[in-house]
């Protein structure tokens, strides 16, 4: 029976809490994501760059606040510099948007045109993070670091598997919680919101309806400037901040995105977590786990680790590309797909 | 728009990047704006009078051509298929830009307008195909057709729910779970919330049973005597004429004949070379 719990504790300590995290993050990029795909029709390759530029206001605001003695401990200082980044950001992605893809809405361009800009888009995001922060690690978390601690854990409980469960871990599940009902409750209560689901369904009846076409997408970049400032955010927090990172997170997320339908804010949310579990699952060791469950001679010799998490990437890669192989409408039907 | 660059995909065919069904078809020109003017001249409720056009910069398809409608009376379109029937349609609407002619309702001269500036103007609009958001309920459906209202809006929605009381059972089901009749159904509900002076059709029947297609025919001249002008483009025309106060056949853009609904029913000319016999 204690083998039991032992397992469960570890399971819970290296499984669940990194990949519930891991997960609400992806979750929140993916929204980004989807929205973008349901209102403007493309798939925006900037969304991960995006990400990066709101942290690094955010992180640039932290560090100002930090020198003026300012701070909110318990809590991360990050917490009080997002309002700050996610305005700037904004005005980041306003002025991109009035100044490329206005010009190719207006010409009705096809959606690869719209693609390959973003892409062009992200190598500008790009620099300018580097050109302004730099291309090294940056830390700028504070405050308590953790919830539960190992130890006291053990103490507390009498096992001999601690479990932990950092401040940041904590703040990212609410955090994302937060934005998601909002979110859902903006896109199926409120007149705009209902006028934004009403583009993505069906443009030309929407037109016909008396909706602002520009207005709607104002808006969108509104929403996905929250949306990539507070999960660029949360992941700086929960790990470290590299802008090359949150390059890499371009993946996980379009996989998430793909995954749950392409366009179903739903969809992107439960993506977000198929591909934080596969990921961390595929890349734990699980002869901790299997030692306490299974009789003592079945003991498995090796590390019971199916792929070492230097290929964690491949995992959200292999998910993509099935999904697109047998199901390209993702689990939940996309709406635009 | 061949001639346009940007949307030249180089054989890119690839629809995972994105669906062309929900994009937008109408060629609008988003720059286009103009103002109402008062016109003159005494003239029926609705006119597109002498109206030559075609699609952006493309061959003329309607060529002087004249329909009308009046006060509370239904006009219906016909013709052989490729007549311009439903292009004479969309140049009423704005959707097309018209080289000769112009587009009056209520004595102001509306053809420097866009399809967004008559739907304020109090013309409503119901495509033939993509006429409803299909994953919206049919209550968000109405809610959205009244986008344009600040007032409470619930009176008109309840009106709708009268004239079509199988939607009010159906309102918190997405529009897209309907049956094709109920989808129609939907699509004039929500082009009625605007409260429109004039209801423009684009072949309402298309794809629905014989049975639905009298049903909705009986709902549009319910319509009709609530005040509202009825302009409807028609294939099937032997019962939409029926209906008919004023009937318009086209034969390749232009005018062919005009009468009442009765007369053109009665006419051999047009029964032996429309109606079949």
């Amino acid at each position: 029976m204690i083998d039991i719990l032992n397992a469960l504790a570890a399971l819970a300590n290296y499984v669940f809490v990194p990949a519930i995290s891991y997960g609400s993050q992806l979750a929140l990029g993916a929204l980004g994501i989807t929205l973008i795909y349901g209102i403007l029709r493309f798939s925006n390759f900037a969304h991960g760059d995006t990400m990066a530029f709101g942290t690094m206001v955010v992180i640039l605001t932290t560090w100002w606040f930090q020198g003026m003695g300012i701070s909110i401990a318990p809590l991360p200082t990050a917490l009080l510099a997002l309002p700050v980044g996610i305005v700037v950001t904004l005005v980041l992605l306003l002025g991109t948007d009035r100044a490329v893809f206005r010009f190719y809405r207006r010409t009705k361009a096809a959606p690869i045109v719209f693609v390959m800009a973003s892409l062009g888009i992200m190598f500008i995001y790009n620099g300018l993070v580097r050109f302004i922060i730099g291309p090294n690690e940056q830390r700028f978390s504070d405050g308590a670091r953790f919830i539960i601690k190992a130890r006291e854990f053990k103490a507390a409980t009498g096992l001999n598997e601690g479990l932990s469960i950092k401040l940041s871990q904590g703040i990212t599940v609410i955090t994302a919680v937060i934005v998601v009902v909002v979110l859902f409750w903006f896109l199926n209560r409120t007149r705009t919101g209902k006028s934004m689901r009403a583009f993505s369904d069906n443009e030309d009846l929407a037109l016909l309806s008396g909706i602002n076409p520009e207005r709607v997408v104002t808006i969108s970049w509104v929403l996905v400037a929250i949306l990539a400032t507070i999960a660029g955010t949360l992941y700086g927090l929960d790990k470290s901040y590299k802008p090359f990172t949150y390059f890499q997170l371009l993946l996980p997320m379009f996989a998430a995105a793909i995954v749950g339908g392409l366009g179903n804010p739903v969809g992107a949310i439960a993506g977000g977590f198929v591909i934080s579990f596969s990921e961390v699952a595929v890349t734990y060791a699980w002869k901790k786990v299997l030692v306490y469950l299974l009789p003592e001679q079945w003991a498995p010799d090796g590390l019971v680790q199916l792929m070492s998490t230097d290929y964690k990437f491949a995992v959200s890669f292999s998910i993509l590309v099935i999904v697109l192989l047998f199901r390209p409408t993702g689990i939940f039907k996309g709406q635009s797909v | 728009m061949s001639d346009n660059p940007y949307r030249d995909a180089r054989g890119n065919k690839d629809f995972s990047v994105t669906d062309p069904s929900k994009t937008s078809h109408l060629d609008i020109d988003p720059t286009r704006s103009g103002q109402a003017v008062p016109a003159d001249g005494d003239a029926p409720f609705l006119i597109g009078e002498n109206m030559t056009g075609g699609y952006g910069r493309g061959a003329d398809i309607l060529h002087d051509c004249t329909v009308a409608v009046n006060r509370g009376e239904i006009a219906v379109i016909v013709g052989p298929n490729g007549a311009g029937k439903s292009t004479a349609m969309k140049a009423i609407f704005g959707m097309l830009n018209l080289r000769k002619g112009r587009v009056v309702i209520d004595g102001r001269d509306i053809t420097a307008l866009s399809p967004q500036d008559r739907v304020a103007q109090g013309m409503a609009f119901v495509p033939q195909t993509n006429n409803i958001f299909t994953s919206m309920t049919v209550e968000e459906n109405l809610e959205m057709g009244a986008f344009l209202r600040r007032d409470d809006i619930s009176g008109t929605m309840e009106q709708v729910y009268e004239l079509f009381p199988i939607l009010r059972d159906k309102r918190r089901q997405a529009a897209g779970e309907l049956s094709g009749g109920q989808r129609q159904q939907v699509a004039v509900g929500r082009a009625l919330m605007t409260q429109p002076k004039v209801l423009m059709l684009d072949e309402p029947t298309a794809g629905v049973s014989p049975i639905v297609m009298d049903e909705l025919f009986d709902r549009i001249i319910e319509v009709a005597r609530t005040g509202i002008s009825i302009l409807m483009v028609e294939q099937n025309a032997r019962q939409a004429l029926a209906i008919a106060d004023r009937g318009y056949v086209l034969v390749q853009g232009r005018n062919r004949y005009t009468d009442t609904g009765e007369a053109l029913l009665a006419d051999p000319e047009v029964r032996k070379s429309f109606l079949g016999g």
